[in-house]
């Protein structure tokens, strides 16, 4: 921690992340409560078009991931120009996600440390994606959240570093994986959310009707899984007719298949937007983050649907909407605000819900994949 | 006794479900269940009614193709959920762990095929397909070779 003459607190974090297909480590800073800034942010390995969608390759290998992060953590201190002595804490995700990453990060977290006497602080993955909107803009508690991905899809409010209320979420598919198995059925190129946006471009969203799942129901909930279903069934109905798809079917069905996506978030966005609003938030914003984010249809969508209620829609660069660690270093960072420290005792968290406490897996007996 | 295999049909979702809790209800902790059928066949939505069929307080069962495997803990013992179909190599299955779990939790593996060797010889093969023209109707294959099933599946079928 660095006292200036003017007695202003600057905090240095650490984070690190290593608990869904990415390996990555950041570091950043805030001085009193300005705008925090990012010094380094090291994703290691996937391309940006992979981990936008939610990743196609699965890393798995504990080990892999403890490699890695070595090699991150190291790279993130040289580009952020601070060594060890600079940090004030070290933030890590403990879940929810993979077992086998999370422990890497975790233990790597714990290792450093134990070697440089500095606290540690665990963070939930979620909650990382959830406050991106005050990393990037210092958006005031509180917001609307939507995090929409290859594993997510869920809207919260946001009225603390640990404190969230989920309005509703899917209750299957989240729509990043309803994209991938989109292009899987048409065989399209993975990830799917790219090359099912690309094809719909071309094609009528009005020739082929997919259903609007939950749309009959008041909640916040959503449902994308019986949406793969009828494209499929859609798919069969036209390659049983003609024998096969041509390329103006298949732009046809990913329009009509993206116009459902759109549709369903459009509207349960809207009442998420009304029962944030009976709160009266001073300024009203909604932020969105994920992969999912970066469909243009999508976001045009959560954009307009946002204006019609009065809301200021927030979308943060598309490197902070996917996994990163300057997330896990800015949550660990509220979180260390807050005076929250915790021991060598941390656990690993394979699941971990934002809006309840639930015991961790490990260190409670339990036995997780081999780390 | 009945012989295996075995063939269903499935009129409607629900009947799935049904399907799901009483074959669930007989489950206990070393039995492992594949699920093979293609996209949307229904394999996930079979596994969710039989988890939240195992669990005092249902809660949420998300997809696992994208984090591979989801725990629970059911009333029936702890419960592995998983999606092997973003899996390319068998060191990837060592190191999900699931070769334990196959003697220790109930495991419901989506994509068994990427098993190859290390499928379990005591598991219960579930081939879920559709019917062309009805959306509803699945059909659905058992095979076994572990004599554990037999009185199991006739106990489901005969209820």
């Amino acid at each position: 921690m660095q006292w200036s003459g003017r007695m202003t607190r600057t905090l240095t974090i650490l984070g690190l992340e290593s608990s869904c297909d990415d390996t990555a480590a950041a570091v950043v800073r805030q001085t009193d409560d300005e705008q925090a800034q990012i010094l380094s942010s090291i994703v290691f390995g996937q391309t940006e078009l992979h981990s936008a969608f939610g990743g196609v390759v699965p890393e798995i290998a504990a080990r892999a991931h403890a490699e890695k992060l070595d090699v991150s953590v190291k790279q993130a201190l040289t580009e952020a120009g601070v060594g060890l002595h600079d940090l004030d804490a070290i933030a890590v995700t403990a879940g929810p996600g993979l077992i086998g990453g999370v422990i890497s990060g975790v233990m790597c977290a714990k290792g450093i440390a134990a070697g440089t006497g500095l606290p540690l602080v665990g963070v939930n993955h979620l909650a990382g994606h959830a406050l991106t909107p005050r990393l990037t803009d210092g958006v005031a508690y509180p917001y609307l959240m939507l995090l929409v991905s290859g594993g997510h899809c869920q809207f919260l409010i946001a009225r603390g570093p640990e404190s969230f209320t989920r309005l509703g979420s899917t209750i299957d598919d989240a729509p990043g994986e309803a994209f991938d198995k989109t292009a899987r059925l048409l065989g399209l190129q993975q990830p799917g959310g790219p090359s099912v946006q690309a094809e719909a471009e071309n094609g009528d969203p009005n020739r082929y009707r997919f259903p609007r799942p939950l749309l009959d129901r008041p909640d916040c909930n959503l449902s994308f899984s019986g949406l793969k279903t009828a494209l499929m069934r859609m798919r069969d109905q036209v390659v049983g007719e003609k024998g096969g798809l041509t390329r103006q079917d298949r732009a046809d069905l990913c329009a009509g298949f993206q116009a459902a996506i759109v549709d369903v978030l459009r509207e349960k966005t809207a009442r998420a937007i009304r029962l944030y609003l009976e709160e009266n938030p001073a300024c009203p914003t909604v932020a969105v983050a994920g992969g999912v984010a970066a469909n243009s249809a999508i976001r045009a969508a959560l954009k307009q649907v946002c204006a019609d209620n009065g809301a200021r829609f927030l979308a943060p660069p598309l490197s902070l909407c996917t996994d990163n660690a300057a997330m896990i270093a800015y949550a660990g960072l509220e979180r260390f605000k807050s005076g929250a420290r915790d021991g060598m005792e941390l656990g690993a968290r394979p699941r971990w819900p934002l809006d309840q406490s639930s015991p961790a897996m490990l260190g409670s007996g339990k036995k997780g994949a081999k780390a | 006794m009945l012989p295996g295999p075995l063939s269903l049909t499935l009129h409607s979702p629900e009947d799935t479900a049904d399907f799901a809790r009483n074959l669930g209800a007989l489950l206990v902790p070393g039995d492992c269940l594949l699920l093979e059928g293609e996209i949307g066949a229904g394999k996930t939505h079979f596994a969710r009614s039989l988890i939240q069929s195992l669990q005092d307080m249902p809660e949420d069962v998300p997809s696992p193709t994208f984090t591979l495997v989801q725990f629970y803990e059911t009333t029936a013992g702890e419960l592995w959920h998983t999606d092997l179909y973003r899996l390319s190599a068998l060191e990837e299955i060592t190191e999900l762990g699931l070769e334990d779990a196959f003697n220790t939790a109930i495991c419901l593996v989506e994509w068994p095929d990427r098993l190859a060797e290390l499928t379990p010889a005591h598991a219960l093969r579930l081939v879920f397909a559709t019917v062309p023209g009805d959306l509803d109707t699945r059909t659905l294959s058992l095979n076994w070779s572990d004599p554990k099933w037999t009185p199991r599946l006739n106990e489901v079928l005969n209820d």
